[in-house]
């Protein structure tokens, strides 16, 4: 189930990125940064969000113990 | 307003305190990967891994160092220039999100798995998972062919920075044509910068990487928050510098700009067709396949390291690129201060130029006229060549350490050469490889646009990603498979790569009018790599029950 929910919020991430709405708007947000630019930055900041709730909640804590055991 | 124009012909009488500055610098690095390399171990584990010491936030600093480069600085600014807005999402929020997944998917397993065994290199780890010493040989010079020009793009970078950083310096010392006369010369930068690395690499191997990428990291990080303050301010402010970008640069509308050069005019393509820009998304998983980052991964202390890496990766991307890709926006401003014919000449040879290589030259050109206080300049400029240095160092590193443990003992007695010895032949291997990268580079300092030779690099590492990931995630991928993967990707990326006429822009099913919008060739070789892993895996000997047991826990 948590698995599934990653990969679709990942897919919503990845269909988010193409923003065809922005392709032809040149305005300016904050009177310097392109839209094109502003959004694409804040999507960098919600990407950071997204991976802090990865590691909070599905970060695969058995994988440093099976590291740290004997071959 | 003041345009770069204005800044380009009013510059003041050219002071050599940037270069002092820069040299500084490098003394300064040196000292402090120095001291680093006085807590080497002296073991061969601590040479190449760092004996898994390394915390969260040097790790963190390290891998982000390492994958920003040339490319991130240099190509980003000079790629807003030519193709405009869509530069950003082209590569670095894609990055945000696709570098972190692979260092969760692929870096944590790969991590866990190699602590486990006590594996150093990519190799080893498909040696033993895929049961195949010759896949090992395979892949050799596929990981070198491709790190070889990711390194160059870093060399040749510093020459496209510090060529116009430092022109007009010594005019009677290095005498040449136009816009670079007087500057320091390719030979003298590259055996500064790489004899700078090489010290480091040499002293302390992965330890003094790390503490050097650290260093670098924050110094790039500073210094490009710093120039685009700077650069905004001598533009009028923020406001003020993004009112004269070019209007058709705004949007990622796919058109053409006339441009004015001293020889006549020029049509440039703007813009980002919709096809590129989606299939753009494979090329960051390239990180995937870095056989330099692999190197990073292992010197983590513990999996926690990797949770800063992972969160903190996209934003560390936006903080770099959105200063450099609004630097390169701005710097269109050009073509709106006509007449065209008036522009001053070293304006019009790099601004105007319709040679690619000119366009990698953009953020020094900006930095150089628009930045006013030398000692300032001088920082600005250090931290550019920060950047590229911190990608540089781990490169060479990777190249010995595959060199000595994939191919020379490979397949020895363990007791055949001491840790002393080990050490000794990677050093060794890492002065010939920084030798010929030096060589390589001069002779081809002139070549396509830094940005699109990287992207080729980065083509080829995304494709060879569906390996890993099968490699890790199913328990079906075969030797058979393993090989056709490699070769389906190998192929079909020197195809394209050919096409290309040997690191241009290319896509494929490119229409007439462009040559950018069609699919990139990374997505299909990457698909190609995929399909035949799929394929002849299914049709062929299962790995044995213990490979399964040591790969999959």
């Amino acid at each position: 189930m948590k698995t599934a929910v990653i990969a679709i919020v990942f897919i919503a991430f990845a269909v988010l990125h193409q923003d065809t709405w922005n392709w032809d708007n040149g305005n300016l947000v904050f009177g310097f940064i392109p839209v094109g630019l502003a959004y694409h930055a804040g999507y960098s900041i919600a990407a950071a969000i997204f991976w802090a709730c990865i590691v909070k909640f599905a970060w695969p804590t058995r994988l440093e113990e099976w590291a740290d055991g004997a071959d | 307003m003041t345009s770069i124009l204005a800044a380009a012909e009013a510059a003041p009488p050219v002071s050599t305190t940037p270069l002092i500055v820069i040299c500084c610098y490098l003394g300064l690095l040196l000292a402090l990967a120095l001291f680093s390399g006085r807590l080497f171990r002296g073991t061969s584990k601590d040479f190449f891994v760092a004996s898994h010491s390394i915390g969260p936030f040097m790790l963190l600093m390290s891998v982000f160092g390492t994958t920003m480069t040339a490319f991130a600085l240099v190509g980003s600014t000079g790629k807003a220039f030519q193709k405009g807005v869509g530069t950003y999402g082209l590569m670095a929020s894609s990055s945000g999100l696709i570098h972190a997944a692979c260092f969760f998917l692929i870096g944590l397993k790969v991590w866990s798995i190699a602590k486990r065994h006590g594996y150093v290199t990519q190799i080893q780890f498909f040696r033993n998972r895929f049961e195949s010493n010759g896949l090992g040989y395979l892949l050799f010079p596929c990981l070198v062919l491709l790190v070889v020009p990711y390194l160059l793009i870093g060399v040749i970078g510093s020459y496209r920075v510090m060529g116009p950083a430092t022109a007009g310096m010594f005019p009677e010392l290095f005498p040449q044509a136009g816009l670079l006369n007087g500057s320091v010369p390719p030979w003298l930068i590259g055996l500064v910068i790489c004899g700078v690395v090489l010290a480091y690499i040499f002293a302390g191997g992965s330890r003094a990487a790390a503490w050097a990428n650290t260093f670098q990291t924050l110094v790039f990080m500073a210094m490009g928050v710093l120039a685009f303050y700077l650069i905004s301010k001598a533009l009028g402010g923020v406001a003020a510098a993004s009112e004269q970008i070019y209007p058709g640069h705004l949007v990622r509308t796919p058109g053409e700009l006339e441009v004015a050069a001293k020889s006549g005019t020029f049509q440039r393509e703007i813009g980002i067709p919709p096809i590129q820009f989606l299939t753009y998304m494979f090329i960051p998983l390239s990180v995937g396949m870095f056989p330099h980052l692999f190197q990073h991964w292992l010197t983590a202390k513990s999996a926690k390291s990797f949770r800063l890496t992972v969160i903190a990766h996209p934003i560390c991307i936006m903080i770099v690129w959105v200063p450099c890709v609004l630097i390169g926006l701005w710097a269109t401003g050009v073509f709106n201060t006509p007449p065209s014919g008036a522009w001053p000449g070293p304006v019009i040879s790099i601004m105007g130029s319709s040679d690619d290589a000119g366009v990698g030259k953009v953020l020094s050109v900006v930095v150089k006229f628009l930045i006013e206080h030398p000692i300032v300049a001088g920082m600005v400029t250090a931290g550019i060549l920060a950047a590229i240095m911190s990608s540089l160092d781990s490169q060479f590193l990777c190249l010995g350490t595959i060199f000595t443990n994939d191919i020379i003992l490979h397949n020895k007695p363990k007791d055949k050469y001491s840790d002393k010895q080990i050490v000794l032949i990677a050093r060794s291997f890492i002065v010939a490889i920084v030798l010929l990268t030096y060589i390589l580079s001069l002779v081809l300092k002139n070549v396509q646009n830094v940005f699109d030779l990287a992207v080729w690099s980065f083509s080829g590492f995304a494709a060879l990603t569906s390996l890993v990931f099968t490699a890790l995630y199913w328990k079906g991928a075969t030797k058979a498979g393993a090989y056709a993967c490699v070769i389906a990707v190998a192929v079909s990326w020197f195809y394209f790569f050919a096409k290309a006429g040997w690191g241009g822009e290319y896509t494929v099913f490119s229409s007439e009018h462009r040559s950018d919008d069609g699919i990139m060739p990374v997505a299909i070789c990457f698909v190609l790599g995929l399909v035949s892993m799929i394929v002849v895996s299914l049709f062929t000997k299962k790995p044995s029950e213990e490979t399964i047991r040591k790969f999959f826990p």
